[in-house]
């Protein structure tokens, strides 16, 4: 028997009415170590760090902490257990100042009543300065970049003096230079009593950072391997390893299918970067990337959801301006948002009211009056044709299950009659069933001439749908590939490409 | 923290919950008429002088103003939105029948379509500023309800201007188009503008994109429906109302009062609220609207029978106002 571990999960299991998040889940931490947790979307890592905080309970198996079981009641008692997260959000105020977020909670007293703020400020310093980070104790946070805030965070979490350091994500909106801090940071933490669970994508950080990396896919352990003697191919090889549902990806689209979308360096403020792509008459064009790789933002940006800095759109060789998504849909554009219950349906209004909703004033008004019957009859028609399962159309979409409330705002834009359909994630959350009828749903559209991008983080139902690929990685394109070159392997490369970044924004 | 995985919201009631839930919604409905009905025969039973034709006739008289000011800000609330304006919006609207008619001397029927279109102007500036200007409503009607105000003071140099020589205009409320009755024109107007009102909500493209904004405003706008020009048309709508009903206060008063108008507002808001109507939006009626109307004036009018002092009584009208809120929280609570 070697020395304890620092930090053990064993046959830890967690699921949800529906899904298994986790099952038979192993971590080994060793003492002085920085362990990377790398897995595809979805694969687990969020709710391993939500019962390391304490927010879920593990259903089966335990948590060991130098080798007592470890038992976490919150957020607060992970911190007293020694045990420091930094989610991929910030939790910080931006109204606030440096000082007063990183003792947020604890703040010094001065007397009963109080605060200290000089107190607040000498400790505040004295923080910054051990940690070597170029912060000012008196700035706002709000006013920082985004990679200051990200050393808050930080600077808070090593505040507590904790054992176990949990990261996620945290590179996501650093630049080169930025990670090196970062590393530096996380180099001077590491000691012989102490540890890091590191979660990344990138694969060239791993390399750079990690002592081992455990992959995790589908909320099980696959394998923990040594990062000096790994390629990084075997490690993505491990993220995606599983046989794809159901046969090889479809034909490509004939090249000689007119553009109906040509968009040329879509660039936003916040993200895009110079995206350009074209979208062929009967294609199912995909787009895959890693959370935040900026493939929703396209989408918006395309409809007039969110303003553009710089790009051009042209449908069918004639170029546009769409300013709104009711200007996207005089177009003939339909956008279905992957944010269904926030951005797609109207949840308290009956099936009837959501699938007429975008189509009322050109079908089914006359002078103003709605009409009713033709209304209610053409749900129907919808209704039986896609399969929804509803007792009637006057039911309230919010009793619908969520693959038939997808059908809900899938027939939406069939009523409308749109020329290109934007899916994003049009399968989240749904079950398999109801997953192979929206499938089905796409092919037909596509078969009929209609212009599909389909937004997904779901790997194998990229490959599967897709004529042609389009990945992302912060914001750009990093490359487009036809079905037949489009692997697992090749996407996750694509996707886990890090893009030249300038300097500091 | 973490945004919830979708996977665990994914379990959803199936239809039985439905089916209740329309039964509910529809006792809702009855449950607010139902009281009315109780507080009517509760006044009745305790006082000789509650139920008559004079005193019911009164009722439904006093009912006008705010029933009015209530309809129009029915479609505000159901987008999700406030319109704070609407008191002193009237009494501007009332004085500027008082500068077209009796100042300028415009005819009758022209001066009374100035005064609706002015109202409509209030609510156009109101619509502008939310969807244009993205405002929150709370605040630019707060600033319309102050610059009505001001306005109204300034037009009438701060003195109500007269209808005596046109009673004509007064006849408009207090007249009777009933031949051999004194049944006041007020109500009727009120009744056909709560009919119009109630088409307008349930029966066209208007009132369909009223619900939905209400309901869900991102979705509405993704579904490619231009938010931003209903919301100023469904101001402008709940600005022609205000304008209704600073004619019909003037006109039963005889005059025009600029220093009135506040705390109209926040009555009509009770009367939509205590029918019902979602201040998150998404929801209401226009039935509710009158039934919540007719339930503050009942109040007002059998307490006022009963001499209970001006201040209680609007200590209960606070009260009833709480629990029909509440009513309506614990009904969402159940169904949720």
């Amino acid at each position: 028997m070697t020395e304890t571990l620092l930090l053990e999960a064993r046959g830890v299991g967690k699921s949800f009415p529906g899904v298994r998040a986790l099952q038979d889940m192993h971590i080994e931490l060793r003492r002085g170590e920085v362990l990377a947790l790398v897995g595809e979307n979805g694969a687990g890592k969020s709710t391993l760090m939500k019962l390391l905080s304490g927010i879920y309970t593990p259903d089966e198996g335990e948590f060991f902490l130098d080798g007592e079981p470890l038992r976490v009641s919150g957020p607060r008692d992970a911190l007293e257990q020694g045990i420091s997260i930094i989610h991929q959000e910030f939790n910080l105020m931006p109204d606030l100042t440096v000082a007063q977020n990183l003792f947020i909670g604890r703040e010094p007293r001065a007397g009963r009543f109080f605060l200290g703020e000089r107190a607040l400020e000498e400790r505040a310093t004295e923080l910054l300065e051990r940690l070597h980070l170029p912060l000012k104790p008196r700035q706002r946070v709000g006013d920082l970049t985004v990679a200051k805030q990200q050393m808050v965070e930080i600077a808070k979490a090593l505040s507590y003096e904790p054992r176990i350091l949990i990261m996620d994500e945290p590179t996501a909106a650093l630049n080169d230079a930025e990670v090196k801090v970062l590393h530096d940071l996380i180099r001077r933490f590491r000691g012989p009593d102490t540890g890091v669970i590191y979660i990344s994508h990138r694969m060239d950080e791993l390399k750079a950072i990690s002592d081992r990396i455990t992959v995790i896919r589908d909320g099980r352990y696959i394998d923990t391997l040594d990062t000096a003697t790994t390629s990084m191919s075997e490690v993505i090889s491990r993220m995606v390893g599983r046989e794809i549902a159901s046969g090889v990806g479809p034909e490509g689209v004939r090249e000689d299918r007119p553009v109906v979308l040509s968009v040329r360096g879509l660039t936003t403020k916040e993200l895009l970067k110079d995206v350009s792509f074209d979208l062929r008459e009967g294609e199912i064009l995909g787009f895959a990337g890693l959370m935040g790789a900026g493939r929703t933002e396209v989408a918006r940006a395309i409809v007039g959801a969110d303003p553009v800095e710089s790009g051009t759109v042209e449908l069918r060789g004639e170029p546009v301006r769409i300013t709104s998504p009711a200007d996207a849909a005089r177009h003939r554009i339909g956008y279905l948002s992957e944010d269904r219950k926030n951005l797609g349906l109207l949840l308290e209004q009956d099936v009837n009211a959501n699938i007429g909703l975008s189509s009322i004033r050109e079908r089914f008004q006359k002078w103003g009056f709605v009409l009713d019957r033709p209304m209610k009859a053409r749900s129907r028609e919808l209704v039986d044709s896609l399969r929804i399962r509803t007792p009637s159309v006057d039911q309230t979409a919010k009793f619908l299950s969520g693959g038939n409330q997808q059908k809900v705002v899938i027939a939406k834009w069939l009523v409308k009659d749109c020329d290109i359909l934007i899916f994003d994630e049009p399968t989240r959350g749904i079950d398999v069933g109801a997953k192979e009828e929206i499938y089905r749903l796409l092919n037909e559209l596509a078969a009929q001439g209609k212009s599909i991008i389909m937004i997904s983080s779901e790997l194998p139902e990229v490959l599967r749908m897709s004529h042609r690929v389009v990945v992302m990685s912060e914001g750009r394109v990093t490359g487009q590939l036809e079905a037949a070159e489009a692997t697992q392997e090749s996407v996750m490369h694509l996707a886990t490409l890090r893009p030249e970044t300038e300097a500091v924004r | 923290m973490t945004t919830p995985t979708a996977t665990e919201e994914e379990q959803r009631g199936d239809a039985p919950a439905g089916v209740r839930q329309a039964l509910r919604a529809g006792l809702q409905q009855f449950l607010a008429f139902a009281s009315l009905l109780v507080i009517f025969v509760f006044f009745s039973i305790l006082s000789p002088n509650f139920f008559n034709y004079g005193n019911i006739t009164n009722i439904l008289f006093s009912t006008v103003v705010i029933g009015t000011l209530a309809l129009g800000t029915t479609f505000v609330i159901i987008t999700g939105g406030i319109d704070l304006s609407i008191g002193t919006g009237m009494a501007l609207c009332a004085v500027i029948s008082g500068v077209l008619i009796v100042n300028a001397g415009v005819p009758l029927p022209l001066g009374v379509l100035g005064v609706l279109l002015f109202g409509a102007l209030i609510g156009l500036v109101n619509g502008f500023n939310v969807a244009v200007l993205g405002l929150p409503p709370f605040i630019a009607t707060l600033a319309m309800m102050l610059v009505a105000q001001g306005l109204a003071l300034v037009l009438s140099n701060s003195t109500p201007i007269y209808f005596d020589q046109t009673p004509s205009y007064i006849d408009i409320s207090i007249g009777s188009i009933i031949p051999g009755t004194n049944f006041p024109n007020a109500v009727i107007i009120l009744a056909v503008a709560a009919v119009i009102a109630g088409v307008l909500l349930n029966k066209t493209v208007l009132g369909r994109y009223t619900y939905s904004i209400g309901s869900n405003e991102d979705a509405t706008a993704l579904s490619g429906i231009d938010v931003r020009r209903w919301k100023i048309v469904i101001y402008t709508l709940a600005g022609v109302f205000t304008g209704l009903a600073g004619i019909m206060i003037s006109a039963r008063l005889g005059s025009a009062q600029p220093a009135t108008g506040m705390g109209y507002e926040l009555q009509a808001i009770a009367a939509v609220v205590i029918g019902g109507t979602s201040l998150s939006g998404g929801k209401g009626s226009i039935v509710g609207t009158v039934i919540g109307a007719l339930i503050i004036s009942v109040l007002n009018n059998g307490l006022q029978i009963m001499s209970i002092p001006q201040e209680w009584q609007n200590v209960i009208l606070g009260c009833v106002i709480l629990l029909a809120v509440y009513a309506d929280r614990a009904r969402k609570s159940t169904t949720a």
